[in-house]
């Protein structure tokens, strides 16, 4: 008797899958993400949005330079280079030219990603190398901060801005410095209020505080973060500032102010939790969490800038393989002896 | 009954609706069945029937070969039709020796199967022999020979039998239907292994999500004070051997160990009641439950098919496919094997067939890895699925052993949990399937080099023994000459004497 067989894929199971995929955890990233984008583009006026443009516009037109012609579609379709870029422009200052945005994209991904092997390989933040060299580059620019534009002056896009590349920069709006560097350099407070919702000078997605946690805590609950990294830097930086607050009240900011000041919270919760550059076990992620919010505060306290949550991110970045090698969970059953023997 | 916790696993869809509410059917006879000589773990069995020879049900078919090895039987009786080969119950779809039988349709079991009246009344011994002899083997799927891990009392200090009944694979629900409706026979079962164990205390570990095979289990045991019922939660892999007695013991086995080592044997209900019919009626296992299900098949039903019976003639029985299916698989969507084909016959391990959709198995494009850790956190072995899969990749495969390759059970928790859809099992599977080839190609050679310096020994000794010889001889021919050189010169030694003086006088001419 002679049959037909349907058509059948021979492939071994498991053939049940979970629903989530790496391209969805990637859209949960921009939408955790989308208010404080939102607030930042309210509070800085036209030429922050331009900002990030030219940072996602570099990132992503590096990551299709760069790969093979058939990857390109499926590549750029999973959203990580937009995620890449949109987290550098939010950490880039409002008023800095847009071809430096854009060369900062441009440097995220090709030093920070394609170098090393494309998606999932890189040991470093790839956003936040990209600031890195930006910082190096540029260092006035990358530290001149405006002060909010506020609604009526919201297409005014400051000059600096459109500066042309490589020419002067011109600062022709309001500059103002950030909390934390009031509070280096002027020994000068910020009201905790004003750090929660945002109302302060900074980079352009780091400023508003509240919206960060509830993108953070949207990230947690789809868990497309370990809560444990985010808990343990901000458990950490709050214990440490604590510490030096009791020591003297009148020289060290309090708990509050240090987490909520500066990039810690956006550098929490977006950027030292990224998957590919952050321990793979809870023990691990532990230990790394309290590494990032113990640098934190020695270079904000003992260092010369007023802000490390950057460069705290990449030198635990680099120590990752390290710590994933001594957390290793423990295999079933290694190390047992079969306690009768076999044979009686 | 307290439990203990596990790590990892994951929370598959059970789909165990579809199929769950099936009273177990019996299928009708199909027209042939090809029953394969190796259905079990160890070596294949040798056939004991010639071509054209009638057989009645439970006749022996062909013997076991060996220590780990299972007899095959009868499923019905009728003509044997060929001893040759036809394609496995395996995705490569290769023949192997198989016995073709055409029923007779009469279903008559021969004569000389009997019962026992009080299995309890015989001697351990004498139960693992007659559950040797009836083919019985671990019907959860690894087909293990059931009298081989009945005998481990000889070797380890037991003290538990644990049951097997958490039927963790989603779709299937064949040990549940079991359970429900043969309870007190399952039940019955679990009683004379625990006997010929020789243990006392008795847990049949149930997942929640079967709460009626709880209740008619817990029902059937209450008359016995030794025998527990643990409520498991459900969670895949609870039906791992090990995992499932470190929930119940809070106890864990020692890594490439037997739950023997801290006295604890796990057997399948559907194996209990196995040993019920083989010990009270004499029945070998010539037929078992399987459960026929998936979105792509017309009637999910739980059915009793004759061993041997072709895939085929079951998805007829269920109505056929309702929609094209995506994939066949015997056995569970997490660890079954994918059938290449409708004809093969069914074996002793398969508990299930399921034709799955394409939508159902949301099988995907697989992307990078972005170190997300979910395969870290699902394994429930504490490997790291993925550094296994970046060394296996580059072709380490030392590497990966080193990262635990070995210790992996191949559940398959990691890839499921994987959000890029990468095959974690398929690279595990290949790597350990080349580590055992290599492992037998060492083995070859290191035999084949034992032999070659045998040889070069023996050749060694051969050319020794020759030259020892040969010297030998030349010295019995250089003896031999210098006698004669001696007798020779002893003659010429004596005309020599008288010329002497004439010798001596020469000198002294020459001289003067």
């Amino acid at each position: 008797m002679k049959h037909r067989d349907p058509k059948l894929l021979v492939q071994p199971g498991p053939l049940l899958k979970q629903p989530l995929t790496t391209s969805m955890a990637m859209r949960d990233v921009l939408i955790a993400l989308a208010p404080a984008t939102l607030a930042g583009i309210w509070m800085f006026g036209l030429g922050a949005l331009l900002v990030l443009l030219a940072s996602i516009a570099g990132a992503m037109l590096t990551e299709w330079t760069f790969l093979p012609e058939d990857k390109r579609r499926d590549q750029l379709a999973n959203g990580s280079a937009l995620v890449t870029g949109l987290l550098l422009g939010l950490t880039l200052p409002p008023a800095l030219p847009l071809w430096m945005a854009f060369l900062g994209g441009t440097v995220s991904i090709g030093l920070g990603k394609i170098i090393w092997g494309g998606l999932g390989y890189n040991l470093f933040n790839p956003a936040l190398v990209g600031r890195a060299f930006l910082l190096a580059a540029f260092p006035v620019a990358m530290t001149t901060w405006s002060a909010q534009t506020g609604s009526t002056d919201f297409f005014q896009v400051a000059a600096s801005n459109l500066a042309a590349p490589l020419m002067h920069l011109d600062y022709d709006g309001v500059t103002s410095a950030t909390p934390l560097g009031l509070m280096k350099f002027q020994q000068q407070s910020t009201a905790l209020w004003d750090l929660v919702i945002g109302k302060t000078s900074g980079c352009i997605g780091e400023t508003s505080g509240l919206l960060l946690i509830l993108g953070g805590l949207y990230l947690a609950f789809r868990r497309d973060l370990d809560w444990r990294i985010p808990v343990s830097i901000l458990i950490t930086v709050a214990a440490f500032a604590s510490l030096l607050f009791l020591i003297d009240p009148d020289r060290y900011p309090g708990p509050l102010f240090s987490v909520f000041s500066g990039g810690l919270l956006i550098g929490a919760f977006y950027m030292a939790s990224d998957p590919v550059t952050s321990p793979l076990t809870p023990k691990g992620a532990w230990i790394f969490g309290i590494g990032i919010g113990l640098l934190v505060m020695l270079i904000r306290v003992f260092g010369g800038f007023p802000e490390g949550v950057m460069y705290a991110i990449l030198l635990m970045n680099a120590a990752t393989p390290l710590i994933d090698r001594y957390t290793q969970p423990r295999v079933f059953g290694k190390g047992l002896k079969s306690p009768q023997g076999g044979h009686q | 009954m307290k439990l203990f916790k596990i790590r990892g696993g994951v929370h598959p869809d059970d789909r165990k609706q579809l199929a769950a509410g099936q009273q177990i059917e019996n299928l009708p006879m199909p027209a042939l069945l090809h029953i394969p000589l190796q259905q079990h773990i160890g070596a294949p069995a040798s056939p004991a029937v010639r071509r054209g020879q009638m057989v009645a049900k439970g006749d022996l078919l062909a013997n076991g070969q060996g220590m780990i090895s299972a007899p095959v039987h009868a499923p019905t009786s009728g003509r044997i039709m060929g001893v040759g080969s036809y394609p496995a119950h395996h995705a490569s779809g290769l023949s192997v020796p198989t016995i073709t039988l055409k029923p007779d349709g009469e279903d008559r079991w021969a004569d000389h199967i009997q019962g026992v009246a009080d299995p309890f009344a015989l001697q351990p011994e004498e139960v693992a022999s007659r559950v040797a002899a009836a083919g019985v083997v671990g019907l959860g799927g690894a087909t293990f020979p059931a009298a081989v891990k009945l005998n481990l009392r000889k070797k380890y200090r037991l003290h538990t039998l644990v049951i097997n009944g958490a039927e963790c694979e989603p779709y299937l629900t064949c040990d549940d239907r079991l359970m429900r409706e043969r309870s007190a026979d399952v039940l019955d079962g679990i009683r004379i292994m625990a006997h010929a164990l020789g243990v006392e205390r008795i847990v049949i570990g149930i997942e929640n999500n079967k709460p009626e095979a709880q209740a008619a289990m817990a029902v059937v045991a209450s008359e016995f004070p030794g025998i527990r019922i643990a409520r498991l939660p459900t969670r895949y892999p609870m039906g791992s051997e090990k995992h499932l007695v470190q929930t119940l013991t809070g106890r864990e086995t020692p890594a490439r160990g037997l739950t023997a080592d801290i006295g604890v044997v796990v057997h399948n209900p559907a194996t209990a009641f196995a040993v019920h019919e083989a010990l009270r009626y004499g029945y070998p296992l010539v037929s078992r439950v399987v459960t026929v299900s998936g979105k792509a098949i017309s009637e999910p039903r739980n059915v009793r098919i004759p061993l041997g019976t072709r895939v085929q003639d079951i998805l007829d029985y269920c109505g056929g496919f309702k929609v094209e299916p995506d994939r066949l698989i015997s056995g569970g969507p997490m660890m079954g094997q994918p059938l290449p084909s409708t004809r093969v016959p069914m074996v002793k391990g398969s508990n299930g067939i399921l034709a799955l959709t394409a939508e159902e198995t949301n099988v995907q494009e697989a992307m990078p890895c972005i170190r997300c850790a979910s395969c870290v956190h699902a394994c429930p072995c504490g490997l790291v699925p993925l550094e296994m899969a970046a060394h296996i990749r580059v072709g380490d495969l030392e590497g990966a052993v080193g990262r635990g390759l070995m210790d992996c059970i191949g559940c398959g928790s990691c890839a499921y949990a994987c959000p890029s859809h990468i095959p974690l099992v398929q690279f595990f599977n290949y790597a350990k399937g080349e580590m055992a080839a290599r492992g037998r190609a060492k083995q070859k050679q290191a035999e084949t080099k034992r032999l070659a310096e045998q040889r070069t020994e023996r050749m060694e000794a051969l050319k020794k023994a020759k030259r020892e010889a040969m010297a030998k001889r030349k010295l019995e021919m250089a003896a031999k000459k210098k006698a004669e050189a001696e007798q020779q010169a002893a003659a010429a030694a004596a005309p020599k004497v008288e010329s002497a003086p004439a010798d001596a006088k020469a000198p002294a001419e020459t001289e003067a």
